[in-house]
């Protein structure tokens, strides 16, 4: 079966940090597997997300990303969103007086007009747009609030989640998406993402804690480290036992941190 | 960073960004270069004018001669030779207006389509950005200026019906003689300041409202100033009068060819509203704003005051300014009336070597006036911006109160922002509150809209018409979807 996602000894330095971040990582990810990256603060795991992402100034120095089989490397960030990679932002991003609503039916319209599809309209937009707040249960207001200006730390997280579930990409990367949630809303969240969980989808879920993992029951679990301040790299890959594991020892115990 | 490289070679590609630089060919009929008394005379006799007001122009070039132009303003105002430029411009035939809508040069007509702006009466409106028409169902009139002269006013017969004159000054001047010479100059005196009292020589065309007693204006109005000809500027006059519990909203529009060589528009525009009356005038300011190294472009100098002179009444100003080599204007509110009230809602946008130096004056001098400011200032490239306010309240004008927000977005780290706020408050009675901000567009906002799929371009037109929200929603609506597209087309390529 075709990889969804491949990185093969990735090595990235952060152009402001002025070295090398990740050191060598491997991952291959399957259509309809979840795999789980835990790993000390620090370790790499948001640069991981950021470079599948394509964003400036993290610089790749050597090795490949594939998905579906073609190299990333040369696509520009929103070429690469459109093209079906989604990350769920660690820390959101305000837009100031940039409406919801309007900022999502953008979004979704730049994907339907590069897969050639025709734009959504405004009422056709709705219908969507409702039935997932619904889902998630988010308030109909949301949509006239400026992006993620003035949200709450659980509400810019449940929000990373609608525009996933409206833009429906191959590969979701996750970044903390459980940090800041109350323990109702770490239930709908996962309810949202498990909702998501097809077949043909491939996941990359970053998380410190395992309650998250309870939800989602990863088929595979990594742990990303830098034991040696050379860069961060995979040193130890399981099934769900490994974030069991994790959570009752520690890095330390573990030999990783 | 190659990031900037990128930047740098969408900058050189842009002299495809500013979309109505291109000339009508039309036979112009111009007055000979040079500014004397005997230049007034000429224009005046050429628009058949009442000895009263070539009286006026004289007196106002004798005393233009003693001035000297301003130099407070931020933008260095390199010197204009006065003597180089033609005072009239016209197409030939066109001296004294058209007589109907059929009669308009196919050539000036076909210019007004290509900047979106059908000269014919129907049911929809176009913008001032030639994008396609909002369908809208409501309709405009329009006031066509080109050069020194008005070619078409649409809608006349229907306004007249509701009895609201709309009508070009120059024929105002002959037809309402009466109300001309009681309000012309009367909210901005000739000698006001330099560029007022040059326009009150030589003012060419522009428009002439009158909504009477009771009368909400039936349609939206607008005048739409074209600059053709080579060697000219263009001198609008512009005076509205609100009778009593009048209501009417006016909106102009503005574009220039794209010329290596700096032409002037040197406007003064006159608003009166009466008691309960409410006049909203909304610009929509794209003149060619010059190439990436500050190479032409207009020099758009510009006096724009309204006198609240009844109790109750209202003067709101809306602006969008992108274009221009240098705007130097601050459209006012002398606020008479007691519980008047006086708007300014403003957004400029600066990029390549633009430079503006805006904002407003709020002069409260009936008791408890309201103003409020919200002035929004974009900066890219080398752009430099400058909000300049005045808040004054004198000692009668007890109980007023003034708002006031300045925030300023800078894209890049070659502009400038400025703001300059003037606040005289003379008694106790009274509040003012001024808040200011600066922000930037950051890689974090461009890389979370990237990552959603939006193209660089949409994303900066998407977080600067939300930082310019406030401001455009003040428009009517089919403008503010035009303003939005705007201030997307003027800043593609700023970022990269
Ligand atoms: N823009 C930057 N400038 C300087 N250093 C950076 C930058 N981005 C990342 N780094 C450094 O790279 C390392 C990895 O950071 P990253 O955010 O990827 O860690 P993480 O595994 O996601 O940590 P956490 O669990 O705390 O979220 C850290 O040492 C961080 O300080
Ligand atoms: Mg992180």
């Amino acid at each position: 079966m075709q990889a969804i996602l491949e990185i093969s000894d990735l090595k990235v330095q952060v152009e402001e940090a002025g070295k090398a971040i990740l050191q060598g990582v491997n991952l291959t990810v399957r259509p309809g597997e979840l795999h789980a990256i835990m790993g000390p603060n620090g370790a790499g795991k948001s640069t991981l997300g950021y470079t599948l992402a394509g964003r400036d100034g993290y610089e790749v120095l050597a090795g490949d990303i594939t998905l579906d089989g073609s190299s990333l490397l040369d696509m520009d960030a929103d070429a690469r969103a459109r093209a079906g990679v989604f990350l769920a932002f660690q820390y959101p991003v305000e837009l100031p007086g940039v409406n919801v609503a309007n900022f999502l039916r953008t979004a979704m319209n730049a994907h339907r007009t590069a897969r050639g599809e025709p734009e959504l309209d405004v009422l056709a937009f709705l219908k969507l747009c409702r039935a997932e707040m619904a889902k998630l249960a988010m308030p109909e207001d949301f949509l006239s609030r400026s992006v993620n200006t003035g949200f709450s730390g659980g509400e810019k997280k449940r929000f990373e989640i609608l525009q996933m579930a409206l833009l429906q990409p191959t590969l979701a990367i996750l970044d903390e998406t459980d940090s800041g949630l109350d323990i109702d809303a770490l239930r709908i969240v996962a309810a949202g993402v498990n909702a998501l969980r097809t077949p043909e989808r491939g996941w990359v879920v970053i998380t410190h804690y395992q309650r998250l993992l309870d939800y989602l029951q990863p088929t595979h679990v990594h742990i990303l480290a830098n034991p040696d301040g050379m860069g961060g790299r995979i040193v130890r890959s399981g099934g769900p036992e490994l974030a069991a594991q994790l959570e009752a020892e520690g890095y330390e115990k573990l030999g990783v941190a | 960073m190659p990031a900037e490289a990128d930047t740098l070679q969408t900058l050189d590609e842009l002299g495809h960004t500013y979309k109505y630089g291109f000339v009508t060919d039309v036979a112009t009929d111009m007055a000979p270069v040079g500014l004397t008394a005997d230049t007034i005379r000429f224009l005046s006799a050429k628009k058949d004018e009442p000895q009263w007001l070539l009286d006026w122009r004289l007196k106002a070039f004798a005393v233009w001669q003693g001035m000297t132009p301003p130099t407070w303003q931020k933008p260095n105002i390199p010197p204009i030779d006065y003597q180089a430029l033609s005072y009239y411009a016209a197409p030939k035939g066109m001296g004294n207006g058209p007589t109907s809508l059929d009669e308009i040069d196919p050539e000036i007509r076909r210019t007004y389509e290509k900047l979106g702006i059908p000269l014919k009466e129907q049911e929809i409106l176009a913008g001032v950005t030639g994008g396609a028409p909002a369908d809208s169902g409501r309709r405009v009139a329009v006031d066509a200026v080109f050069d020194s002269v008005s070619v078409a006013t649409t809608f006349r017969a229907e306004l007249a019906k509701a009895g609201v004159i709309f009508c070009p000054i120059s024929e105002a001047i002959r037809e309402h003689p009466e109300l001309v010479q009681r309000y012309l100059g009367r909210v901005v005196p000739v000698a006001d300041n330099y560029y007022a009292a040059m326009n009150s020589a030589v003012f060419s065309d522009g428009s002439f409202v009158y909504v009477p007693k009771g009368v909400r204006c039936p349609m939206e109005l607008s005048t739409y100033f074209r600059i053709n000809a080579r060697n000219t500027g263009q001198f609008e006059r512009t005076l509205i009068l609100a009778d009593e519990g009048s209501h009417v909203s006016y909106l102009e529009g503005c574009t220039a060819p794209q010329r290596d060589e700096n032409q002037l528009h040197a406007a003064v525009v006159e608003l009166v509203a009466m008691a309960g009356a409410t006049i909203k005038y909304s610009t929509v300011q794209n003149w060619y704003p010059g190439d990436a190294d500050g190479k032409g472009g207009i020099y758009n100098f510009v006096t724009k005051r309204g006198l609240c002179r009844g109790a109750k009444s209202k003067i709101s100003w809306t602006q969008v300014e992108t274009g221009s080599a240098i705007t130097w204007k601050y459209p006012s509110c002398i606020l008479e009336g007691d519980d008047s009230v006086g708007e300014f809602y403003s957004v400029a946008l600066t990029r390549h070597k633009q430079a503006a130096d805006t904002g407003t004056k709020m002069i409260h001098r009936g008791k408890r006036t309201r103003s409020i400011i919200i002035a929004k200032g974009i900066s890219a490239d080398a752009g430099d911006n400058t909000y300049r306010g005045l808040v004054d309240i004198s000692p009668a004008a007890t109980g007023s109160r003034n708002y006031t927000q300045c925030d300023s977005l800078l894209i890049g780290n070659r502009c400038g922002a400025h703001t300059i706020p003037y606040i005289k408050v003379h008694n106790a009675s009274s509040t003012v509150e001024h808040e200011a901000t600066t922000s930037k567009i950051s890689d974090d906002q461009l890389f979370y809209c990237a990552q959603r799929g939006l193209p660089e371009q949409d994303a900066v037109a998407m977080i600067v018409n939300g930082f310019a929200k406030e401001v455009l929603q003040q428009l009517p609506m089919e403008f503010a979807v035009e303003a939005q597209k705007l201030l997307g087309i003027s800043l593609e390529g700023s970022v990269g």
